[in-house]
């Protein structure tokens, strides 16, 4: 991560030895065709012991079925949840047209992602030229407030500087036409998965856009990647508290909005741009993750430069985590909990007693996001079923403790966590640790099945089902979501494996 | 409404009747455009996918080998190790001190674990600019696994989808003429470019069956290594999605002197038209007996069913919008056989020869596009006031967010299109989705509905 950030302010391409061996290819060319090859003996495999911190699993060199998804693709969701942005891509078409058609397949939604379209003399003598005219050709016809331009593998490799593209692309255009706000992030895809772009978007948002401003009556919330529904429900509670927030970013109206008459190129919704200039101002922010790096994140950012104390919490998901959330609501507004989430919050804890032989003693199997994990393995703990693997293909190096921590005094046994892990590994454990469920996103569907035992789907990317968008996970009525679906899930499979099918319980 | 193009674009579009027939085509996307297109590396990916018995290693960083995962509905009849999705996963280490020796790793690894017939290694944009010797590495790990190791030349950014059917077929290549062809019949063909989506090419091989022809390779759906090593044996290439799988018989008609004639499975005439191709170069009056017999029975019906339908959308308005060009002449036959009219016709990436066709069947007035986008597409069907698209996944959403029907007719699919059951399929399908009630709820014909309400009560009024 703070490499990253490192890149994005220095704008120094990444290192020149790449770059060096790039733009002639020709030591690659001239080695000879019997393969020896002392430069590749310094891979990280060194450092690798077959069993490196994992008990019961080893590490391969392959990845199979990642549990990850590449960098740039975390910048545009970001980008897209902004008001009248346009996400775009430095780099070759195929990057923009892979990942809208990932997006679109869990959002059912339009997602127009401009590129640079790149081609071969380009990547020999950079891609400036395709920049600027790719910025031009987006302005122009959809006359964005703001494009977030995020680079890809090949342009961080051919080493664009994009702080002197785009100060050129500045002084070429008119300054008589209203221009939008250029914001960029350095997003290689080999360095940390989806949700660093995410984060590193986000952040490079709150950098470019807020300045100095008189404080407000605002809060900011940086909710990290949830639902379109988890969104809207935060929005309901933060008003129930009557408070006035700026949630970047938001993309609740921008990938679920309404059936249309005529078709929109940049849709409604997005956090406002006036908005994100004077977070600055606001009295505080709310940021959700266990595991995004301390200092590098939005919130820690508006800290440090403009003094918002920033509230770091997991995702409210489950009772404990609710009530974290809400309590920072309670000190931001200075109000009560509001009478209908104490009700639902009663309401939800009535039926976990209801419910709770269902699933205490239940071994699930978890895997994501490692922010998404960690909640979910909370929540897991909290209603007495046992997370036994928690799996995600990011490595922030945080995951481990985080689980650990949250699940702490609550499991029988306590969790095995595993970061930069594949869908391989996790089947090949998961066998071992016989689950009754599997909790994640649908490309564990392969393992539900050989398994035979339930999916819970929550995260993203939902591919096979449709509502990916309209999951609701975060909150008391999150919760109660997540465990009615738990629990029916158990009660089902011992109704069907009966011989005798009761229609009751 | 004003239809909304780029400049640079205007000579991509063409609309029928107008002007004599030009478009431009076979260019570079217009930068921020916001094509529809992918890349080299989709078009190898897509082309070689189908192999069942083979590993396909992506050599770059993750993004390229997680969003080809599964993706495709190419059924296998045995192995399926071409739904997995294997990636070298580059690291910023291995960008600086270069990714061979970690791909030297990854295939041993995944040939011991899987025991393939051959590994596909892909390289990805990175890898072109890093100067990874993919060719050095996959030769080594085949002299010691014993077993084909080929490189496939797939950089993104070496051109468009083409030029990765193009790195395919180099690839197949190498495997074709390695394995015995002895034992093949003189009536043997190749099946080229059907990918097997939802069990076509079990159907297709059903009907040559019928007519007495042995099918050597399927290339690529439900293909296999050995298969493949041998198809040189066969009599004939037949190849459909020719922009897909050409070069490879054109290679093989090069080097082993193998006829190709040109076919497609869709559509009633299509689909009986190669059966009647395929006995007519083996000029066997016996096996076009047996052709005649299949389209008769099959028509038998098919036709009747296909009434019900027809009766149902005749005078709807229908826009096509396909990868390969060869699949939107197919479908202007198939709409025209459930009295459909077509309004608009593109592809992403067709050819000059390819457009002429198109202009040659459509009507007056039918708009043709090269390498769309969004904002053209979404502006030609409310322009058209189309009634149902047809495209992929990412066509889908404009249709549905303006209300529009929508037929998925892509690689993703899990319906069959092709052959005579897939013609009902088709229709089935385009009827499933124009006929649902649901697009009396949807705005776009809430205010149509309040457009000839006003002109109704302006015309009572003016009586």
């Amino acid at each position: 991560m703070n490499t990253e950030i490192e890149n994005k302010h220095n704008s120094s391409p990444p290192p020149t030895s790449s770059c060096t061996r790039s733009r002639s290819g020709e030591d690659a060319r001239q080695r000879s065709a019997s393969y020896t090859s002392p430069v590749c003996e310094q891979t990280d495999n060194a450092a690798d012991t077959p069993l490196r911190g994992r008990v019961h699993l080893p590490r391969y060199v392959s990845t199979t079925n990642a549990c990850k998804l590449c960098k740039p693709l975390g910048a545009c969701l970001a980008f897209r949840g902004i008001e009248g942005s346009v996400p775009y891509l430095h780099g070759s078409q195929g990057c923009a047209t892979y990942m809208r058609r990932y997006i679109i397949s869990h959002f059912n939604e339009p997602i127009d992602i401009a590129s640079s379209s790149l081609g071969e003399k380009n990547a020999i003598y950079g891609g400036g030229a395709n920049l600027k005219q790719g910025l031009k050709n987006v302005t122009a016809k959809y006359r964005p407030k703001m494009i977030g331009i995020a680079t890809t593998c090949l342009t961080e490799t051919i080493g664009d500087d994009l702080n002197t593209i785009l100060y050129e692309y500045r002084k070429e255009t008119p300054t008589d036409e209203e221009q939008p706000v250029l914001v960029r992030v350095s997003t290689p895809s080999y360095s940390g998965t989806h949700m660093e772009g995410f984060h590193a978007a986000v952040r490079s948002v709150v950098e470019t856009l807020c300045r100095q401003s008189l404080p407000n009556d605002r809060v900011n919330i940086l909710p990290g990647f949830l639902s379109a529904a988890d969104l809207r429900l935060i929005k309901e509670i933060v008003s129930e508290f009557d408070l006035a927030a700026t949630i970047l970013p938001d993309i609740s109206e921008t990938l679920d909005g309404p059936a249309l008459d005529e078709y929109q190129l940049i849709p409604e919704g997005g956090t406002p741009l006036a908005e994100i200039r004077t977070m600055s101002g606001a009295g505080g922010t709310v940021e959700f993750g266990a595991t995004v790096s301390g200092s590098a994140t939005p919130g820690a950012y508006l800290d440090k430069t403009f003094g918002v104390k920033n509230h770091s919490i997991g995702l409210p998901i489950g009772v404990k985590a609710t009530d974290r959330f809400m309590s920072v609501l309670e000190e931001l507004s200075g109000k009560e909990l509001p009478a209908r989430y104490r009700q639902s919050r009663g309401r939800l804890i009535d039926s976990l007693v209801d419910g709770h032989k269902y699933v205490f003693g239940k071994r699930a199997v978890l895997y994501g996001e490692e922010d998404l994990v960690v909640a979910l393995a909370g929540f897991l703990a909290e209603i007495g079923v046992q997370p036994v693997l928690c799996g995600s293909g990011g490595k922030s190096g945080r995951l481990k403790e985080a689980v650990a921590n949250i699940t702490e005094g609550l499991c029988e046994e306590p969790p095995e966590s595993y970061d930069d892990i594949d869908f391989h590994e996790i089947s090949v454990r998961a066998e071992e640790l016989k689950p009754d469920l599997i909790i994640g996103h649908s490309k564990g569907y392969p393992l539900a099945r050989k398994l035979g035992i339930p999916m819970i789907r929550v995260g993203f990317p939902i591919h096979d089902r449709v509502g990916g968008q309209r999951i609701l996970h975060i909150g008391y009525e999150g919760a109660q979501m997540l465990f009615d679906l738990i629990a029916n899930a158990m009660i089902q499979v011992k109704q069907d494996s009966s011989p005798v099918g009761y229609s009751y319980m | 409404m004003t239809t909304q193009i780029y400049e640079e674009r205007q000579d991509q579009i063409h609309r029928k009747g107008k002007k004599p027939f030009a478009i431009e085509c076979d260019k570079e996307s217009l930068a921020g455009a916001v094509s529809q297109r992918a890349c080299v590396f989709c078009g190898s990916r897509v082309v070689l996918y189908p192999i069942a018995d083979a590993v396909h290693l992506v050599h770059g960083p993750i993004g390229c080998a997680v969003y080809t995962w599964d993706i495709r509905g190419a059924l296998s009849s045995g192995p399926e190790l071409h739904r997995l999705s294997f990636s070298t996963d580059l690291q910023e280490k291995d960008v600086i001190f270069g990714g061979e020796q970690k791909l030297h790793d990854a295939l041993i690894e995944l040939i011991d674990r899987y025991q393939p017939k051959a590994a596909f290694v892909y390289s990805t944009c990175i890898v072109g600019i890093i100067g990874d010797d993919l060719e050095a590495v996959c030769k080594s790990v085949a002299a010691e696994k014993g077993i084909p190791v080929l490189p496939v030349q797939s950089e993104g950014f070496k051109g468009n989808k083409r030029a990765g059917y193009e790195a395919a077929c180099n690839a197949m290549f190498r495997l074709v003429g390695t394995g015995d062809a002895s034992n093949i019949s003189e009536h043997s063909i190749n099946i080229l470019g059907d990918f097997n989506l939802a069990g076509e090419i079990w159907l297709i091989r059903d009907y040559f069956a019928r007519m007495g022809v042995e099918v050597v390779a399927n290339i690529t759906g439900d293909g296999r290594v050995d298969d493949i090593k041998r198809c040189h044996g066969a009599a004939l290439n037949v190849v459909q999605c020719s922009g897909a799988t050409m070069t490879l018989a054109k290679m093989m008609q090069e080097k082993y002197g193998t006829p190709v004639i040109r076919v497609s499975y869709f559509g009633i005439e299509d689909m009986a038209e190669s059966l009647y191709a395929v006995a007519n170069h083996f000029q066997d009056q016996e096996m076009l007996a047996k052709a005649k017999k299949i389209v008769k029975e099959e028509l038998e019906t098919l036709l009747p069913e296909l009434k019900k339908y027809r009766v149902a959308l005749t005078g709807k308005k229908a826009a096509i919008y396909v990868g390969g060009a060869f699949k939107a002449f197919s479908l202007v036959k198939a709409f025209r056989h459930l009295g459909m009219d077509v309004v608009m016709v593109g592809s992403q990436t067709g050819t000059k020869e390819d457009y002429q066709e198109l202009q040659e069947i459509t009507d007056d007035g039918t708009i043709i596009v090269d390498d769309s986008n969004p904002l053209e597409l979404s502006s030609f069907l409310q322009e058209k006031e189309v009634d149902i698209f047809v495209g992929g996944v990412k066509e889908r959403p404009i249709a549905y967010k303006l209300g529009i029907a929508f037929c998925d007719h892509n690689h993703e699919r899990k319906e069959m299109l092709a052959g005579f059951t897939g013609m009902m399929n088709f229709a089935r399908e385009v009827y499933g989705s124009v006929m649902s009630p649901v697009w009396r709820l949807v705005p776009r014909k809430q205010s149509q509905d309040t457009q000839l309400r006003a002109s109704a009560s302006a015309r009572i009024a003016g009586l």
